[in-house]
């Protein structure tokens, strides 16, 4: 089927293998779970075998060929990341397993040192389990408080709580997540992050929904911290980023302590590296980052306007498809350009579960559950939606097929 | 296919739960959730002379979790409370009529079964701790 797009997407299709499977014998696999990870083109599978094929080898130390390769490789990535969200120097991006991590290296080094007895930390009521549990547990360690800005039902957040909060002088961080990754509701994050700074408080932002899926400029909006995922921006499973501000990293004390991150260890003393590799302990995942540099050029060369443009499209369709099934809510901003690709949804009394059972049996993958929000799902009082979400080689097609599975799943239910 | 798992039957207990609701007067009330799917499910029992009097149950999930645990309670009232330990995967999937399910399904079945099961280990615990050693150990969850 043709459509307009801003991307190329059969040709985009034929770069995902996976793209080609079947389920349930004969069902053409339609992926619509890309907020919980995405797929990963050729390009990036190569990447990671190539190097285990080609020059596997540990970085950093030995000057065999090998080595150098990998090393030159590795650090490659790290300079593409830079270029991607316009970090001032690659020194400003830290390796770590996913963004679960990279926040919990924040809370560790940074917030250990920084936020104290009566102290505030403030994130909002839409954040993922990955930007609360970290502040729960520094928290209940350093007696300082957790307050959560509300947001309305659509997930906008109450700036009126934010300008409270930040009067109060007890807030030492602000960590938000730049994208709802139920509702897909965008965070006005400039605003809050100049309202932050006027206060002199730092800013983490959780991009893990929102880098891969609209250009984000770290200068711009000039964020103290970022975390997010490769595997939910088509690299692999097992690397996340922490971008850190220069002038702050290099006052945080080591996350986890062991090679590479050390210049001198003697008995009574260490020197550590400099930055980043500080820290970055132990041998990391280096075929995992390597393929992740692939991912990052696949994307530049597709180009993050288009990614964003493309979604806003499908987002739209999607929305307009959906409105028209009988018994169907759906959560979030109606307007596509204040959400992302990602569409929280309920049908009748079907239990989200229960949907999705029935969904896979016409080949369509779709979350449902809590979506590790469990704060959000309180604050609307539901205990699961159902959730589809887009990426780059979704189509309208793949939308009416979606929405065909859902008329058979409420026929299935007698709704 | 799935449509088959939602025959009239799960529907109706589903959407109409038998003994669903709170004991005021329970002798024991227990909770476990689905971390997996979110499903939730408390139990409350009135226990006397180890025969089940009364059991109500609360919960929210998918049809499948709700109209099994809607189920056991039919299955289990009047019965004694010892012969819970004897309920295995296989009698809840028999009962509910779906022994296909897949293993992410399955859990959704056999949460009440093991909030059941928690529930009769907490009332014997309470009262006689060597008999509460026994029938954790007889009872196999799943």
């Amino acid at each position: 089927m043709m459509q307009k797009s801003a991307l190329n997407v059969s040709k985009i299709r034929e770069d995902f293998p996976i793209l080609r499977r079947k389920i349930n014998g004969n069902k053409a696999l339609i992926y619509l779970d890309n907020a919980a990870t995405t797929q990963k083109p050729h390009s990036v599978i190569n990447a990671i075998s190539d190097y285990y094929m080609n020059y596997n080898s540990n970085i950093h130390r030995a000057v065999h060929q090998l080595a150098e390769e990998a090393t030159v490789a590795y650090e490659m990535t790290r300079e593409k990341i830079a270029k991607f969200i316009n970090a001032r120097s690659p020194n400003e991006i830290i390796f770590t397993r996913n963004a679960t991590e990279a926040i919990n290296l924040v809370s560790y080094s940074w917030a250990r040192r920084n936020i104290g007895k009566g102290d505030v930390i403030v994130i909002t009521e839409i954040e993922h389990h990955s930007n609360i549990v970290p502040w729960q547990i520094l928290g209940d360690e350093k007696a300082a408080k957790l307050e959560y800005l509300r947001v309305d039902d659509r997930g906008y957040l109450s700036f009126q709580d934010y300008e409270r909060y930040l009067q109060s002088n007890k807030v030492k961080l602000v960590s938000v997540s730049q994208m709802s990754n139920v509702l897909g509701t965008i965070i006005p994050i400039e605003q809050m992050i100049k309202m932050a700074h006027d206060k002199g408080i730092q800013v983490l932002i959780d991009g893990a929904q929102s880098v891969p899926h609209m250009p984000v400029n770290v200068q711009k909006m000039d964020c103290d911290f970022m975390a997010f995922s490769a595997h939910k921006m088509l690299g692999p499973t097992g690397v996340g980023v922490l971008y850190v501000k220069e002038e702050i990293l290099e006052k945080m004390s080591p996350f986890i302590g062991g090679g590479d991150m050390i210049k001198e260890v003697h008995k009574d003393r260490t020197v550590y590296n400099d930055l980043p590799y500080k820290f970055e302990a132990g041998t990391p995942n280096i075929a995992d980052v390597i393929g992740f540099g692939a991912a990052i050029d696949y994307l530049q060369a597709i180009g993050m306007n288009a990614v964003r443009e493309h979604e806003i499209e499908m987002t739209k369709y999607a929305i307009k498809s959906l409105e028209r099934v009988k018994g169907v809510t759906i959560y979030g901003p109606s307007n596509e350009n204040h959400r992302g690709a990602v569409i929280s949804f309920n049908i009748g009394d079907i239990h989200p579960h229960d949907l999705a059972t029935l969904m896979n049996d016409q080949g369509i993958a779709i979350r449902s559950g809590h979506h590790c929000a469990q704060v959000l799902m309180d604050r609307l009082d539901l205990s699961a939606t159902s959730r589809a979400s887009f990426y780059i080689y979704n189509t309208k097609q793949e939308i009416d097929m979606f929405i065909d599975a859902l008329e058979r799943a409420r026929k299935v239910f007698r709704i | 296919m799935s449509d088959d798992i939602y025959r009239e039957i799960i529907l109706d207990h589903y959407r109409n739960p038998r003994n669903k609701g709170k004991l005021t007067d329970a002798d024991v009330t227990i909770h476990d959730s689905n971390p997996l799917c979110g499903d939730e499910i408390d139990i409350h029992l009135k226990v006397e002379e180890d025969k089940i009097k009364d059991i109500k149950f609360e919960g929210r999930g998918c049809a499948i979790s709700q109209a099994s645990a809607s189920m056991l309670t039919e299955m289990i009232l009047n019965k004694p409370l010892s012969s819970v330990k004897n309920i295995t995967k296989d009698d809840i999937l028999e009962n509910i009529g779906l022994m296909n399910l897949g293993p992410a399904r399955i859990k959704c079945a056999l949460l009440s079964l093991k909030v059941l099961k928690l529930g009769m280990v907490k009332y014997y615990s309470d009262r006689d701790p060597v008999a509460a050693k026994q029938v954790r150990d007889d009872s196999k969850l799943y």
